[in-house]
């Protein structure tokens, strides 16, 4: 093991880390936003607009997070929509991580009762209040695991990421892989992956103690 | 008690689920202050009445006047029906994930748009009335039966309703808690707030209620006041119904009880 190799590099894959974690960051949080959005309009059984969402989410969830990319950065310029690595990269993944967030987010809807519902509603609530106040707040307990699986997958489907040319922790152990040091690389890639994905998985996991502990007890 | 102006009237109401008749033409007048309890044998459309009354029903006929406001208008502003409407169901239905007083907080803040500390003096005052303020950092799960229904009690009142609904409320509970809430309510009954409410506690029916309403297929089969229908039913069918509630001819020698057994 070659520790000088893995010194005079590690800042390149502090670097291509950040770039990870952030495109993860947002990619995660929008793929929440339309998961939820989505879990709604399928929670109301909206007429039109919950087939659309069915559609998508079978969509996202039943092609390759690579497949949707190369359609995104490959594909969509032919049609006139030019966007770059990093771009593509976050809706590729919110594209994917939606369908996933919808269907966990629709557990925990599902669980609240129609009688929660009732009770909202004879205290004057709005349909929105109710979502923001009762349903949410209750759904958002019971998808916790499922949430926390989704967003720990996400974290690792961002190593398709390089084939948008996009300089990530995959894409700099490949370019670096091509000079040899095979084992130093692959140890920095490793160590990488789990400098960002541990506290990610320690953090859920404490939520959810948490929130059993809260138990609601219903 | 009586200061005979209309609140509520209801003409004709009829409500269907599916293809089944629940309710059938039902016609009622509620005046401000008055007390009624309603009873009757299950699947007799009791809970039903209510429900359409602040809108968890779509009735299917005839209409419901609430102060003047014709609530089987489809344009009926619900929200704000519900906010002059209290509710409390069987199974209480506190939000679990919000405190008692959080709980009880929520409608005023949110839905009336109240200040909180104005929001405050009101749940200090109804809790302390159900003796409840000391447990108002408690989560439901942490309360008895009876508590929680106070707590629901408490989070119907704190909209300052002209109405209150109650929903079999004492149905899920306990016996020793039951005591605990039918006080509140016949506090409430005293204090002259317009009530409706479903029971099967006919003791506690007889002593709070101005009138008694007994329904019995989806419509009213009597409108007495307690003495005359516990006393005097004017229908076999009121006389049927009560004498579910005596047990003391049970063990006579040729009672039915006995009778069944030596069929058996």
């Amino acid at each position: 093991m070659d520790l000088d190799f893995i010194l005079a590099k590690g800042p390149i894959f502090l670097a291509a880390a950040q770039l990870t974690v952030t495109v993860a960051f947002f990619g995660i949080l929008l793929s929440a936003v339309v998961g939820l959005l989505c879990a709604v309009v399928k929670f109301y059984r909206w007429p039109v607009a919950h087939r659309l969402v069915s559609a998508y989410i079978e969509l996202a969830r039943n092609t390759p997070l690579m497949v949707q990319l190369f359609f995104l950065y490959f594909g969509l310029p032919r049609l006139g929509f030019i966007w770059e690595g990093q771009t593509c990269a976050i809706l590729g993944l919110t594209f994917l991580g939606g369908g996933y967030m919808a269907e966990a987010f629709r557990g925990g809807l599902s669980a609240v009762g129609k009688d929660q519902v009732e009770a909202g509603l004879s205290i004057g609530l709005n349909r929105f209040q109710l979502l923001r106040y009762v349903i949410v707040p209750q759904a958002l307990a019971v998808s916790l695991p499922a949430i926390s699986a989704t967003t720990i997958f996400l974290m690792k489907e961002t190593s398709v990421f390089s084939i948008v040319a996009l300089p990530d922790l995959m894409y700099v152990a490949k370019d670096l892989l091509k000079e040899g040091h095979s084992s130093e690389t692959n140890t920095l890639l490793v160590a990488s992956y789990l400098a960002v994905i541990l506290p990610i998985s320690l953090i859920f996991a404490w939520l959810e103690r948490r929130l059993r502990f809260a138990g609601f007890g219903s | 008690m009586l200061s005979g102006q209309v609140v509520l009237k209801i003409k004709d109401l009829v409500k269907n689920y599916d293809q089944r008749a629940v309710l059938k033409g039902l016609t009622l007048t509620v005046s401000q202050g008055e007390v009624l309890v309603v009873i009757g044998p299950s699947g007799c459309g009791k809970s039903t009445l209510l429900r359409c009354l602040n809108g968890l029903e779509p009735v299917n006929g005839g209409q419901i006047i609430f102060e003047g406001q014709y609530l089987t208008d489809p344009q009926t502003n619900w929200s704000r029906i519900r906010q002059r409407v209290g509710m409390v169901f069987q199974n209480y239905e506190l939000f679990p994930h919000l405190t008692a007083l959080e709980n009880i907080l929520l409608g005023p803040i949110k839905v009336q748009n109240k200040s909180r500390e104005e929001a405050l003096a009101k749940a200090e005052y109804w809790l302390n009335r159900v003796d409840l303020w000391d447990r108002r950092h408690s989560f439901p799960r942490q309360l008895s039966g009876g508590q929680k229904q106070r707590v629901a009690i408490v989070r119907a009142l704190a909209m300052d309703p002209e109405i209150m609904l109650f929903d079999e409320v004492t149905a899920s509970l306990d016996p020793e808690m039951v005591r605990e809430v039918l006080d509140v309510i016949t506090n409430l009954a005293q204090e002259g707030l317009t009530m409706l409410i479903v029971t099967h506690e006919m003791a506690f029916a007889r002593a709070v209620a101005d009138r008694i309403i007994f329904l019995d297929d989806g419509g009213i089969v009597e409108d007495s006041t307690p003495d005359v229908f516990f006393q005097n039913p004017a229908t076999e069918r009121a006389r049927r119904f009560l004498n579910i509630f005596h047990y003391d001819d049970i063990h006579k020698p040729n009672g039915s009880l006995n009778l069944a057994k030596n069929n058996l």
